[in-house]
């Protein structure tokens, strides 16, 4: 058991150790998909939907792993939940709601591959947090995904008007920038009272 | 994302297989020039042994997994590959998990999660997708070789310019006097971003000059 408060979790993940940028998680959209503000927003939303879901799935089942002894099963069994929900919630989007279906389009599939899904399911199996630190815990760490897309996407296209070398568009100035706002949310890390 | 489609190519001769190996190691360099893999490059590569390490268990995972895929190739159904691909590399990652484990206990605190996440690095379901899927067994063992070797160089050029400069040693070794004062930034997360900044910048600038310069070559023969 984990004795972490539920506010303390929720800031931990949000801004202290911001998945994007002091985990090193999710990189690959928040680098693939910065490029513009109106992307950037719906594949946040979507990451905080995917992760909260597995998230849920992902304690229920590491339970079962447990009472059967089967915990060399974890990877696997963690990978599948992921990749079945995404498809189960592009179906249920599908149905229920064909508008937010069109806007976030090809964002849905693509999030089995982000790993921070996978680690959100793999952290709060390690830190053993109880169900409501869980789903705190996804909530926090998605929307910090998210904040750092966003605020990386309004950068780049207040960006795409300057004069920037050649050489150094592309990844080389996300990164870049990335390393700079890096620098910026290590201010946060006095506010958790020790979490 | 620049994944190379090679046709299905039957037979394999020595020098094809070997450039199957040296694709991955520099012309196709899947941190430097794909930019694929960017999480665990970033988050383990504050020492160069973990740096290490992790290219280590990467190749392990890559190795195998390309050759596995490539021998069920003919077996599996279009509809199901994704699903069968990463089932296949779950696997053999559980393996090294386990592996790392018993070898190293230290190592194994190191990384932590991220012997787990490399289920989700694309660079892996990128050779399983685009080569193993359509070559022969022993091009896509070699193929499988030369993209991990390609990523434990590119992870230990990371590892070493932020252990030297953030706590100025090399493999634990110190390499400065006792006044050195480390730049600790370069260990923390800011560090990682800046130096994998600063190696593109490097090599597309000397691809920028190789390129001119054989440019002006041409000019001069014409």
């Amino acid at each position: 058991m984990n004795h972490a408060s539920l506010s303390s979790i929720f800031l931990d993940s949000l801004l202290i150790n911001n998945f994007v940028l002091s985990v090193f998680l999710g990189i690959c959209p928040f680098i693939g998909v910065s490029g513009k503000f109106a992307t950037a927003w719906r594949m946040g939303i979507s990451v905080i939907f995917v992760i909260t879901v597995s998230s849920i799935l992902a304690y229920a089942s590491n339970l079962l792993l447990v009472t059967l002894h089967a915990e060399y099963l974890r990877i696997i069994t963690f990978i599948v939940i992921i990749a079945s929900t995404v498809q189960l919630l592009e179906m249920f989007i599908k149905k229920t709601s064909p508008l937010l279906f069109r806007a976030l389009g090809i964002y849905l599939p693509l999030i089995t591959t982000n790993c921070a899904v996978l680690g959100v399911a793999l952290f709060q199996t390690a830190r053993e947090y109880s169900f409501a630190q869980s789903v705190v815990f996804a909530v926090g760490a998605s929307a910090g995904f998210a904040l750092a897309l966003v605020i990386m996407s309004v950068i780049r296209e207040r960006l795409e008007l300057s004069d920037i070398p050649d050489m150094a568009r592309g990844t080389a100035l996300v990164l870049m920038l990335a390393g700079i706002l890096s620098m910026a949310f290590m201010g946060f890390a006095g506010m958790g009272g020790g979490a | 994302m620049a994944l190379i489609h090679e046709p299905d190519a039957p037979a394999a001769s020595a020098g094809e297989s070997m450039e199957a190996f040296f694709n991955g190691l520099w012309n196709q360099n899947p941190v430097f020039v794909q930019v694929l893999g960017m999480c665990p490059t970033l988050a383990v590569t504050n020492s160069v042994r973990n740096a290490l390490a992790m290219g280590l268990a990467t190749t392990f995972v890559l190795v195998c997994s390309n050759t596995l895929i490539s021998m069920v190739r003919k077996l599996v159904q279009k509809q199901v590959r994704i699903a069968t691909y990463i089932l296949i590399i779950a696997t053999f990652v559980t393996i090294v998990d386990y592996l790392i484990k018993a070898i190293s206990i230290p190592v194994y605190k190191a990384l932590g999660a991220f012997i787990a996440l490399i289920v989700v690095n694309c660079i892996i379901l990128g050779r399983a997708e685009a080569y193993a899927s359509k070559n022969s067994v022993g091009k896509s063992m070699l193929d499988g070789l030369g993209m991990g070797v390609g990523f434990a160089f590119a992870l230990t050029c990371l590892g070493s310019v932020r252990e030297i400069l953030g706590a100025g040693s090399f493999l634990g070794i110190p390499l400065f006097g006792p006044n050195f004062q480390p730049w600790v930034l370069f260990l923390l997360p800011p560090g990682g971003f800046l130096t994998l900044a600063t190696w593109l910048l490097i090599f597309s600038a000397w691809k920028a000059r190789s390129k001119r310069k054989t440019e002006v070559l041409e000019e001069i023969a014409a």
